[in-house]
């Protein structure tokens, strides 16, 4: 079992869903980079991401990794943010009929899974319909 | 640079090996590969493994096998990139033998996943994707895999019975392979009615879980001729990488990595794709094939269902795919797969691959790959 620091250390990301905005492209780097993919810079700003978008693609985890064993069926997407940042998380309040490429989606702050019966709970972002 | 050729090949029996261990699993092999090639001395050795500690709790590989090999103190590495280890253990000894480093080098792949439950096997798999930012939020590969399929459904038509017909070709394929996992033909209603795993893809559209182990001897190919084996040469060599996070791919439905790593191989052949004549790749889930044919560029962006509906990569079609059973028929043990795709070629290009032989086959590809795409690793071989 990691120790807490490994949590930790992404709470800006999980909780506060800071980005870096590259300052010589219009490139929002999330997770935060120290070099941008896109044109090799390496100042950033911070930045908050968008806390709405439309799903790419999703999928229903129907064999799940032994943390989320209670929670299977469930199912998780990618989206594209309004401020063009892709990111992957679980779709939830929402019917596995009801999944569809291109449905509004937005970031909602959840728990997400329990390092066993006392361990660290980890939080995060889903997502929900808009 | 040397000209490099392989001249000794082996593999044995894959499946669930609960009897063997990871040591005797590889050592069976590299002895088949030596006695082979006939040579009585190894330079150097090249081992691909994924994950030899997460499945079996074992590190500092190279060494342990280099030892039970009886080849102390040969120097022995170990590499990995996820899936694509073998590929990459291959390119790493042909970029040995061609620099003039050594001579007589083994590449060998190997994977022992049964140690561990299926749950710690799926945990051990899932370190190949992004472990904060997918894996933390519940992914795994075949949920990777359908979220791909689910794109490419959307984009270009691709249909749920196109992707059972990679599984039932490679099965088909892999029912003529005696040393397949799953040597058996099964149908497009078996595959639409198994169980499923992450929608849409269904159990018999991903691979298995594998023990086993590949390995070939290199050596330059002006030494190859005094051989008892006719040698195969590898005349091309390509790598390369992309994001591991899917999310920050910027096309779902392609396979960057494993184009680019195509066209540098091809180009250092000197050949084109269309003078090709068979090809192993990485079919690690149906879509995969699909979306690989289209990298590669045997079909059109988005054409890679309608290709197998049309038998293009059927063992008797213009482009063979897969003809030892592909990773869903023969397994996958995930660091050997890489390996076995060239013993395959070399088998198909020695016109020693028996009831799958394509024949006539002078030129064949190999098309591994890490991950969803993050690594790929591409060969071309030869022989006159």
């Amino acid at each position: 079992m990691p120790t807490p620091s490994r949590d930790w250390r992404e709470f800006p990301q999980r909780y506060r869903l800071e980005a870096g905005a590259c300052q010589a492209c219009d490139f929002v780097a999330f997770p935060l980079r120290l070099v941008c993919p896109k044109c090799g810079g390496r100042e950033f700003v911070p930045a908050k991401l968008a806390e709405a978008g439309r799903l790419l693609t999703y999928t229903i985890i129907r064999v799940p990794p032994e943390p989320f064993e209670d929670q299977a069926p469930y199912a998780v997407g990618i989206a594209e943010l309004d401020d063009g940042v892709k990111l992957t998380a679980q779709v939830v309040d929402c019917d596995f009929d009801a999944l569809a490429v291109g449905m509004r989606v937005r970031l909602e702050f959840r728990k997400l899974s329990e390092d066993g019966a006392a361990g660290v709970i980890h939080y995060g972002y889903k997502f929900v319909p808009e | 640079m040397r000209d490099v050729a392989i001249i000794g090949v082996g593999m044995t029996k894959w499946g669930e090996l609960w009897d063997k261990s990871l040591r005797t699993i590889f050592t069976e092999t590299a002895l088949l590969a030596i006695d082979d090639a006939g040579v009585d001395r190894i330079d150097s050795m090249v081992v691909g493994c994924m994950s030899s500690g997460l499945f079996t709790g074992q590190e500092h590989l190279a060494s342990l096998l280099a030892d039970y090999l009886g080849r102390t103190p040969v120097p022995a590495a170990r590499v990995e990139s996820a899936c694509s280890s073998g590929g990459l253990a291959l390119r790493q000894g042909f970029i040995e033998v061609a620099s003039g480093m050594s001579d007589i080098v083994l590449v060998g792949g190997v994977e022992k996943m049964t140690d561990v439950t299926g749950c710690e096997a799926t945990y051990a798999l899932g370190t190949a994707a992004d472990q904060d930012y997918e894996g933390f939020h519940g992914l795994t590969f075949p949920g990777l895999y359908a979220m791909m399929a689910v794109a490419h459904m959307h984009r270009y038509g691709t249909t749920r019975e196109q992707l059972a017909l990679v599984a039932v070709k490679n099965h088909d394929n892999g029912s003529r392979n005696p040393l397949a996992q799953f040597p058996f033909k099964i149908t497009v209603d078996g595959v639409l009615s198994s169980v499923l795993v992450a929608d849409p893809l269904r159990i018999l559209d991903c691979s298995p879980i594998t023990d086993g182990a590949a390995a070939v001897i290199l050596c330059p190919a002006e030494m190859a001729g005094k051989l008892k084996k006719p040698a195969v040469r590898i005349t091309g060599s390509g790598q390369a990488t992309d994001t591991i996070a899917l999310s920050s791919r910027q096309d779902l439905t392609w396979l960057e990595s494993t184009h680019i790593a195509s066209q540098k191989a091809l180009a250092m052949a000197g050949r084109k794709i269309g003078d090709i004549d068979l090809f192993e790749v990485h079919d690690c889930f149906t879509i995969a094939e699909i979306m690989v044919t289209e990298a590669l560029g045997l079909v059109e962006k988005g054409a890679g269902g309608r290709a197998v509906e049309e038998g293009l990569t059927a063992r008797d079609g213009r482009f063979p795919v897969n003809p030892s059973g592909g990773l869903k028929a023969k397994g996958h043990p995930v660091g050997a797969t890489g390996v076995a795709q060239a013993v395959e070629i070399v088998k198909q290009l020695r016109g020693e691959a028996g009831d799958r032989q394509i024949k006539g086959a002078k030129r064949g590809l190999a098309q591994n790959m890490g991950g969803t795409g993050g690594s790929s690793v591409v060969h071309v071989f030869e022989t006159e």
